[in-house]
């Protein structure tokens, strides 16, 4: 186990090394005369918003110069100022808004996990029935739902039609003056529509990962010996197989997070939730290269401790990990 | 060659074609294509049309999807809308297959460092979300439908990289290749000649689906703004309208997105259905 935790953990510095290379090159990605040639061609982007980024990114220099300082400043946690007119930094930007878009997040990815393993279980226990294939169905049109149709769908029904849930932001405005119940309540109600769209998306993928892994277990020797044996259905399903079902959903934790953090820049923007993914689609609109830059790189990073955690937690629920030399 | 289709022919086939629903996905498919090709035959009104008197009326005899806020029929433009999502479809994929099937190849074949390497590359760039590395790349660009087709394709290639290294990981180990090498064929012969073809069966269903995801990418981002420019139809930027009148005309939001998520399915069955047909294991 501590072996498996330090090569893991080891593993993280060329994979950090790389991300950077990567956002660097984006950086550099304009043909010809970096950035430069495509700004000058932007009118969206003035004089001094190009000396300055001349100057924090240092294009006058040569690359591995460029990449080192960069580099340096990212180490300690320096991302630059906000080209917007408030320049302020881009790590303050981001850390207000982090919080919102992570516990929206963690909602989300509850609620996901908590629907498609009850509806896994279901199909899979119930293989060919009228359930199964119901779910079947439910589980291509959630595939194929552009989540930004659903929201919209979403806030037509909910929102104008029988105008149950408000549609934008994240409070009425003066609730700051509410009883703490009548404001909860409120942010609530905000929640509902970002949150159902944040996890129908992974949800269809989730319940048929879940039925065929259930299906995959049952049909394995033990699962006969312990019907052999006489236990009931119900401790077949949910204390032996269940168990093992639901080994390879934690990889699958590790995989939805890059989805998650991408898919914000959608529901944020449709429901104008202060959250990263707002702050990410403003950046890319008013070309504020620091803070989409900045965000890029957060939004790796975040992806590359999710999927450590992910692979921590199996290695913990696996005994053939923990126990082993691995 | 003859066995490869005598093998489409006796098995391949007349297993697609006993599942209907993948049928079902292909006949959408090829509609979609016909679409495309005649949109300017078939569609009722010019899609850039303006009509100053007809604006954002409902559907009705004379628009049967209505008219968006500059009087345009959406029918028309739904219609021409097939026409970019096809072709963001094939371009976008046929990027990534490229990519992937030459990284996945190489990895897989010559193993060691360069294996390493390359699929280290290929974990790098799954940590991106992949939404946040193509708002990026874009922003350092003109929106263009061009830029989007190669930023979907260059953003999406690792999942046919990785199976195809499986795949040849498999193969390099069979006896044919060994006989290969025997008679002095060239590491690009065996690559090329020998490994590439029967390796190339899940990037089909790859292919497939990936279609339907570099569809869904590409409305995602002409929704937002970021993607085709107006006045170009497109399914996800007819959609943008729909959100900034949804309290007046519902149905700017419902049948564009209805086309993408009809699309969108048929891809996904055909794929599906591909790949059990070409599953030995899977039974009918």
């Amino acid at each position: 186990m501590k072996t498996y935790l330090l090569k893991r953990i080891l593993m993280l510095f060329p994979l950090m090394i790389g991300i950077t290379l990567i956002t660097f090159s984006v950086i550099h990605l304009a043909p010809g005369e970096p950035v430069e040639m495509q700004m000058a061609m932007n009118p969206k982007v003035g004089k001094e918003a190009r000396e300055r980024l001349t100057t924090f990114y240092g294009l006058d220099k040569p690359l591995p110069e460029q990449y080192f300082s960069w580099v340096g400043r990212l180490a300690r946690l320096d991302l630059g100022r906000s080209f917007s007119s408030d320049s302020r930094p881009v790590l303050d930007k981001i850390k207000e808004r982090l919080p919102v878009t992570i516990s929206l997040n963690v909602v989300a990815l509850l609620l996901e996990f908590g629907l498609a393993i009850p509806i896994g279980i279901l199909a899979a226990t119930r293989r060919d029935s009228w359930l199964d294939k119901g779910i079947t169905v439910f589980v291509f049109v959630g595939f194929a739902v552009p989540t930004f149709w659903l929201a919209l769908l979403l806030m037509y029904f909910f929102g104008v039609r029988l105008g149950w849930l408000p549609i934008s932001g994240l409070h009425t405005l003066g609730s700051d003056s509410w009883g703490t119940g009548r404001y909860l309540w409120d942010l609530a109600k905000h929640l509902v529509m970002p949150v159902m769209v944040a996890s129908f998306g992974s949800l269809a993928g989730l319940s048929r990962y879940m039925r065929s892994a259930m299906l995959n277990v049952i049909s394995q020797d033990y699962i006969t010996t312990a019907r052999a044996k006489g236990l009931s259905e119900r401790v077949v399903i949910y204390k032996h197989a269940l168990r093992n079902a639901l080994l390879p959903l934690i990889t699958l934790l590790g995989f939805s997070i890059p989805g998650l953090i991408g898919g914000s820049v959608i529901f944020e923007t449709i429901y104008a939730i202060p959250g990263m993914g707002q702050l990410f689609y403003q950046g890319v609109m008013s070309r504020d290269y620091p803070v989409v830059m900045g965000i890029l790189v957060i939004g790796a990073f975040l992806t590359l401790i999710g999927n450590l955690i992910a692979d921590l937690c199996y290695a913990l629920a696996d005994p053939r990990i923990r126990h082993g030399e691995g | 060659m003859d066995l490869k289709y005598s093998y489409v022919y006796s098995i391949f086939w007349p297993r697609l074609k006993r599942n209907r629903l993948a049928l079902a996905g292909g006949a959408v498919v090829m509609a979609l294509f016909v679409i495309s090709l005649l949109a300017p035959l078939i569609s009722p009104y010019d899609p850039s049309a303006i009509n100053a008197w007809r604006v954002l009326s409902p559907p009705s005899m004379q628009h049967w999807f209505g008219t968006d806020e500059l009087g345009r029929d959406v029918l028309s433009r739904v219609l021409y809308g097939a026409r970019i999502s096809l072709k963001v479809g094939f371009v976008a994929v046929g990027i990534a297959v490229m990519i992937g099937t030459t990284v996945g190849l190489i990895s897989g074949y010559y193993s060691g460092l360069v294996d390493t390497v390359m699929m280290r590359l290929v974990d790098i760039m799954l940590c991106f979300p992949a939404f946040f590395l193509i708002l990026a790349v874009i922003t350092f660009l003109e929106p263009s439908i061009w830029y989007i087709m190669v930023i979907i394709g260059l953003t999406g290639w690792m999942g046919v990289a990785r199976l195809v290294r499986a795949e040849t990981l498999s193969i390099r180990e069979m006896e044919y290749i060994m006989a290969a090498r025997c008679i002095g064929c060239s590491n690009t012969r065996i690559i090329f000649r020998h490994i590439l073809p029967n390796a190339i069966s899940p990037v089909l269903v790859a292919a497939t689906l990936g279609v339907a995801g570099a569809i869904l990418t590409e409305s995602a981002l002409s929704f937002l703004g970021i993607g085709v420019q107006p006045p170009t139809p497109s399914w996800g930027n007819i959609l943008t309208s729909g959100k900034d009148y949804i309290e007046f005309a519902w149905w700017l939001s419902l049948f564009p997105g209805l086309a993408i998520l009809v699309t969108v399915l048929a891809y996904n069955l055909l794929g599906e259905g591909i790949r059990d047909a070409l599953d030995p294991r899977v039974k009918r």
